[in-house]
């Protein structure tokens, strides 16, 4: 590759990660300006003011976001073990097991993944209201399982498919218990293949805003996307756009963490799921 | 003796005349293990799917608004009658086809370039790009919808001031004024928070691409542009499909936007929206099942296109080998 060449994918390198990183940039400066300085129209703040952080975090909008992170990390967290928990062994029993009526089971797993949520919604609306499961968190979590259980059985059948099971066998011929093949030397294998699909399960439940909008109605179970959508600035006349910024990198900077960590499996865990099956 | 096992629920028997030998009894519990393993997963993806959809069904026959329960009264088709004669339906049929369509194809080219920069960079600096890519991709819709709205917006915005010099834009162009401005950044923020996931399928697509056909190609003497057209991407057609299809699923039902960048106004409101406005907003539970169900039918029908249409092998996916 010649050196010009080589300056040219550079280059694209560089516009890559400005594209990447400009929205975050802006909506991170945003989040800086002081209420005044909000209609700058300036990317950059005056002058760095951490009024909106204190507005959410202990002032006047934070009995609606505080409550709303910790319903998102709950209901998130639950339906992404139970998904990844059943995922589990459907995924074994996929990878190892022949059994007619794998092919039905992955089948279904792609229409449920591409299934319009919103025709999920609107019966689930009238049936939790009549059950008492309206804007509570059970009521958040069975439909978030529609949104994590088929990727979490995709992503763990591809992953499973590549463990090399000999091995088990081959601590049993060493002398090990089946229990002990197990966990000395499945669980290990298989363990980073879980703990991708629960990124991506999370990451995909994390973003929901259709059933959090239409399944809750108060603090009791409103999740973070849906109480951004939600949020008001605080006297009528001033704009809600320095709070909602400011929510919106409390929320954003844990998950831009989760991906710096773990970049080179999420994308395993991705495309080995889509494509090579 | 032979018995045959009963198989379970949609699986196709086995033609009758073809296995001679029984199924042995390890292959029998091979399979009764099987589901019971990976059955209650398969129960629960029909419990929060199948059943919805079959009760969105249910109530879409009846003429039913949550504030008038007692006038309840089972009106056959008529809800749909109501909904496919009304031009709100259309329009927002229309809208959300212009925002698949659009998105779906500026994806493909720019996901497209990012792979082939994620190919050719230096190994050094490969690690930096692909996290970069991922964070567009992680980021919550309505996070993403909220930065791009409050960037064209009139009061808190830097667009009109850095544009300014483009012909058309002003101090005071109002983007969520109109329909088509309101749409244009409507699909920039959809384009730039989905664009990294169908440069990954590419990107495993890529990899797939045999190098020795490349090879060989270089050495006949074809150009880049040509190496691309004729070997690479018939190489990977199969990727490009599936990327597609996923893609055009998923722009199909976009809401988060709207809703959060122009809540529906100037006539950009899109299928989701209007079953959500129907349902939840005006309580008209018939009406926004029948816009459910109707939204239902144009996924299936989609599908159908890219499957029987382009020939996508979802086989290939289905990771059955």
């Amino acid at each position: 590759m010649s050196r010009r060449e080589k300056n040219l994918w550079i280059f694209g390198g560089i516009l890559i990660v400005i594209y990447a990183l400009f929205p975050i940039a802006w909506i991170v400066s945003l989040s800086l300006k002081a209420p005044s300085d909000l209609s700058n129209q300036q990317f950059l703040p005056t002058q760095v003011s951490w009024e909106n952080y204190e507005l959410i975090l202990t002032g006047g909008a934070s009995d609606l976001f505080l409550p709303a992170l910790r319903n998102s990390f709950g209901i998130v967290l639950i339906a992404t073990a139970i998904a990844c928990f059943l995922a589990m062994f459907a995924a074994y029993a996929i990878a190892r097991l022949d059994f007619p009526g794998k092919k039905l089971i992955l089948s279904t797993a792609l229409a449920v993944a591409i299934f319009p949520v919103i025709s999920i919604v609107t019966p689930l609306f009238n049936l939790w209201r009549q059950i008492g499961l309206y804007d509570t968190w059970p009521g958040l979590i069975i439909p978030y399982l529609s949104l994590t259980l088929p990727i979490s059985i995709w992503t763990l059948s591809a992953f499973f498919r590549e463990i090399p099971w000999e091995m088990e066998q081959a601590a049993q011929v060493d002398g090990a218990t089946t229990w002990q093949a197990f966990r000395k030397v499945i669980v290990p294998l298989a363990a980073p293949g879980v703990f991708t699909t629960a990124i991506i399960a999370f990451f995909i439940a994390w973003n929901d805003f259709v059933y959090g909008i239409s399944l809750t109605s108060t603090n009791a179970a409103r999740p973070v996307p849906a109480a951004l959508g939600l949020f008001s600035g605080a006297s009528q006349f001033e704009s809600p756009t320095g709070g909602i910024s400011a929510a919106a990198v409390v929320v954003t900077i844990p998950v831009i963490i989760l991906v710096l960590l773990f970049q080179r499996r999420i994308v395993a865990g991705l495309t080995n799921g889509a494509v090579k099956g | 003796m032979s018995t045959t096992t009963l198989p379970p629920a949609g699986e196709k028997t086995s033609p009758k005349s073809a296995p001679k030998r029984a199924i042995s009894d390890r292959a029998r519990a091979e399979r009764k293990l099987g589901w019971m393993l990976a059955g209650p997963a398969f129960a629960v993806m029909l419990l929060v799917t199948a059943y919805p959809i079959l009760q969105a069904f249910y109530e879409s026959l009846f003429d039913f608004r949550l504030t008038d329960p007692e006038n309840r009264s089972f009106t056959w088709f008529s809800n749909y009658y109501v909904v496919l004669t009304d031009r709100i339906w259309w329009i927002s049929l229309g809208v959300t086809l212009f925002i698949t369509v659009v998105t779906v194809a500026v994806e493909l080219v720019l996901g497209f370039g990012l792979a082939l920069v994620m190919v050719k960079a230096l190994s050094s600096i490969r690690p930096i790009i692909r996290a970069a890519i991922l964070i567009p991709y992680a980021v919550i819709t309505v996070v993403s919808a909220f930065a791009w709205q409050f960037a064209f917006s009139l009061t808190s915005g830097f667009v009109n001031t850095w544009f300014g010099w483009v012909p058309g834009i002003g101090a005071d162009t109002d983007w969520f004024g109109g329909q088509w401005s309101a749409l244009f950044v409507v699909c920039l923020a959809e384009i730039w928070k989905t664009t990294p996931f169908i440069s990954l399928l590419l990107l495993a697509g890529l990899a797939q691409v045999p190098e020795v056909l490349q090879e060989a190609a270089r050495v006949d003497g074809a150009t880049w542009w040509q190496r691309l057209t004729k070997v690479t991407i018939p190489n990977m057609k199969a990727a490009i499909m599936v990327a597609l299809l996923f893609r055009s699923l998923d722009a199909f039902r976009v809401f988060d936007s709207i809703f959060v960048m122009t809540g529906g106004a100037n006539n950009t409101e899109t299928v989701s929206f209007l079953a959500y406005r129907q349902t939840i907003s005006r309580l008209e539970i018939g009406l926004g099942s029948a816009v459910s169900v109707l939204l239902f039918l144009c996924v299936v029908i989609i599908c159908a296109i890219f499957i029987k249409g382009f020939k996508v092998d979802l086989s290939s996916t289905t990771g059955d080998k």
